[in-house]
């Protein structure tokens, strides 16, 4: 039986805009993933605890506006936990000039203004299979 | 006589006429606006044709049900408050882009703090990284005093968006009193006073728990209507829900129905309805659905006018006056393809006008990508004064006015507005209904069904869904940073004003706040003022209040 794909899905620092972040979780449920969904305002500490106690395969980060200067921070801690192959995303609106060092930290993809639920679904789907099959891998090969 | 025992065939009307051909030629595909009022090909006189209810449903503008402005002369008197939205960087930033803006056109003030003063905290309490990103850092009276140096604060209208306990304003009144210029030749709003829009759908605004904000709002208003009596000291938000998904019959309701829970409270508190209400206004999103939002706008005006004189038994003609801020709205700007923006605010710019607002936010070209720069700002600012100026439009009062299309689409629109309002009403009023989740259940199927139609591309957006060019540099616009030297020295003077001010005064001005926190008779926004007038931050005030009154935690986001 195939392992439903599990979500955490976040704000971390200020920002409070949630329209986007209600459709993405609506649209990943729809698409039979668990969705754990929090309030906004996490700390970076918060989230990767969460993260760990979940056993999460995906991060969600929603941000509208700047709180994407935080998630460097996010990963460097995700990695000092050894949850470097947690699938980080990064949704919202991120000046392009910036994506260059979210991707450099390890972020998966930060989808515009624009982007379609469809999209982020199937990203989703297709990283964490690529994931999974990578360590099965692994496993089988020893 | 012999009677005619055929009755010959009737002439078709020209109504009958057009029908038939009309249905030979039309692709069968019906037409729906956001609100979901399914729209006719066409208007008649038979659509709308009361002239027996002229007067008692449109009339004149600055009279009773006020659906074509509230003003006699609307902007053959005086025109709207051109007011932009500014906040970046420093105080000393935000004084630059302020000047520069009001010799442009701008006449009026719409301050924007840091998202770390919208959050309640000073700068020292957060990461320095988010510090004047989208808003300006000010936490103290001296920032303050820097942001508006040389500003005439008594000459413009002053758009404070600062939530509840209204620190931001608190420092102003402080500035006013230190160049001699009296409270009440102030004017101006406090914009964010609106807690439950925050609750509902802006939760970075969202400050005092529900009970706590309730508390502050009521002892604000009274405050200000005492020692400043042309402040606008609430103003009631349909922006946030219509940005968060609303239709826009539903923001007018919801807004609407927020106004009715607000005028309770205050009711409840002793004042009296003719007293206090001529000084609530609105700000609400203008989309690009440009004939809808214009019959929103028309329909408010007359559902605010009739319900005040029914539910509540005004009497003033200020009462009924419904007065609002528009801003363009960002959700229908795009990041492909940017320069689009311009002629998509434009038209919602002009929606706004035809709609008979008050003051008018233009967005600036590169809302979907980051904070405006001078630049784009300088443009949206341009915009409207080419829609004021160059076009024409205001020279005839309420022009759509007639057209039976509008009439009745204004009809249309009111009878959903007042829909909301039942069900609202229903659940007990606009508290226990956010309270209960419904506003937020309701937003967010609208928003869930905008996006599906985006998807479907049943909703056609330029660029995005339709239209769209390679994915090359065409959505890249220079962004304005804040300079990072600029924000360390902002936390030194920061450092500074706490290690300069007195600790017994501050201590006597917290500890004062904290007692009229928890003693009703006491007026809490006095005491904020007393607080900063000991050197409080504004930090320090609301970390008090939400020690005292509650830290305000919304719903979770999607559970």
């Amino acid at each position: 039986m195939r392992k439903q794909i599990k979500v955490l899905l976040t704000k971390i620092g200020l920002d409070g805009h949630d329209r986007g972040f209600r459709l993405v979780a609506a649209a990943l449920r729809d698409a039979g993933m668990e969705v754990l969904p929090t309030g906004p305002w996490l700390k970076i500490d918060e989230v990767v605890s969460i993260a760990m106690q979940e056993d999460v395969e995906v991060i969600g980060i929603s941000s509208l506006s700047f709180d994407h200067l935080l998630v460097p921070k996010l990963m460097t801690r995700l990695r000092d936990e050894g949850l470097d192959d947690v699938l980080v995303i990064v949704g919202g609106i991120v000046p392009d000039e910036d994506v260059g060092e979210l991707i450099a930290s390890g972020v998966a993809e930060v989808f515009h203004p624009g982007a379609s639920l469809a999209e982020v679904v199937r990203f989703i789907e297709d990283r964490v299979w690529e994931k999974r099959n990578a360590m099965l891998a692994k496993v089988v090969n020893g | 006589m012999v009677e005619a025992s055929v009755v010959p065939a009737k002439a078709a009307t020209g109504r009958e006429q057009w029908e038939a051909d009309f249905s030979a030629q039309a692709d069968g595909r019906p037409r729906f606006n956001r609100s979901g009022i399914r729209l006719q090909p066409i208007y008649g006189p038979e659509d709308w044709c009361a002239p027996q209810s002229f007067d008692e449903r449109i009339g004149y503008p600055g009279q009773f049900p006020y659906t074509r402005g509230i003003y006699p002369a609307m902007y053959r008197g005086r025109g709207w408050s051109r007011r932009m939205l500014i906040g970046l960087g420093t105080p000393e930033d935000f004084n630059r882009r302020q000047k520069d803006m009001l010799a442009s056109g701008s006449n009026a003030v719409n301050f924007i703090p840091c998202n770390s003063v919208f959050r309640g905290y000073d700068i020292d309490e957060v990461d320095p990284l988010l510090v004047g990103t989208c808003g300006t850092a000010v936490n103290t009276l001296e920032d303050m005093r820097i942001a508006m140096d040389g500003i005439d604060i008594a000459g413009v209208s002053l758009g404070m968006n600062d939530p509840s306990p209204f620190t931001l304003l608190a420092f102003i009144l402080l500035l006013a009193e230190e160049r001699g210029t009296p409270w009440s030749k102030l004017s101006g709003t406090s914009n964010q006073a609106d807690f439950i829009s925050h609750f509902v759908a802006n939760h970075m605004f969202y400050r005092l728990s529900l009970e706590g904000s309730r508390r502050v709002l009521v002892d604000h208003i009274r405050f200000m209507n005492r020692h400043s009596p042309a402040w606008n000291p609430l103003s009631i938000v349909g922006q946030h829900m219509q940005q968060a998904g609303a239709t826009p019959a539903q923001a007018m309701g919801f807004a609407l129905s927020s106004a009715f829970y607000y005028i309770d409270l205050c009711i409840a508190a002793g004042m009296n309805i003719d007293d206090f209400v001529h000084r609530f206004t609105f700000f609400f999103d203008v989309s690009i659905s440009f004939f809808e939002e214009i019959a929103k706008f028309r329909a408010g005006r007359r559902v605010w006018a009739r319900l005040l004189r029914e539910r509540y038994g005004a009497k003033a003609e200020r009462s009924l006056r419904f007065k609002f801020h528009a801003q363009t709205s960002g959700a229908d700007l795009t990041r492909q393809q940017p320069l689009n923006n311009i002629a998509r605010v434009a038209i919602q710019g002009l929606a706004a006008i035809l709609s008979g607002m008050q003051s008018l936010h233009t967005d600036a070209y590169d809302e979907a990508i980051a904070t405006p720069s001078a630049r784009t700002a300088r443009i949206a600012i341009q915009t409207q004064n080419i829609l004021a100026e160059e076009t024409g439009v205001t020279d005839v009062i309420d022009p759509l006015g007639g057209s039976w299309f509008i009439e009745r689409l204004t009809d249309q629109m009111e009878d959903a507005i007042l829909a909301v309002i039942a069900r609202v009403d229903a659940l007990g009023g606009m508290f226990e209904a956010v309270r209960q989740g419904f506003v937020q259940a309701e937003i967010g199927r609208s928003a869930e069904s905008a996006q599906l139609q985006v998807e479907t591309g049943e909703t056609t957006v330029v660029g995005v869904n339709k239209y769209k060019v390679p994915d090359t540099d065409d959505h890249r616009t220079p962004v304005d940073r804040p300079n990072s030297a600029a924000i360390d020295r902002q936390y030194d003077r920061l450092a500074r004003f706490k290690q300069q001010r007195s600790q017994a005064q501050l201590q006597k001005g917290l500890s004062g706040l904290a007692h009229a926190a928890n003693h009703t008779n006491a007026n809490v926004y006095e005491a904020v003022v007393e607080a900063i007038r000991c050197g409080a931050t504004h930090g320090e005030v609301v970390t008090t209040l939400r020690r005292e009154l509650g830290f305000g935690q919304p719903l979770n986001l999607a559970g």
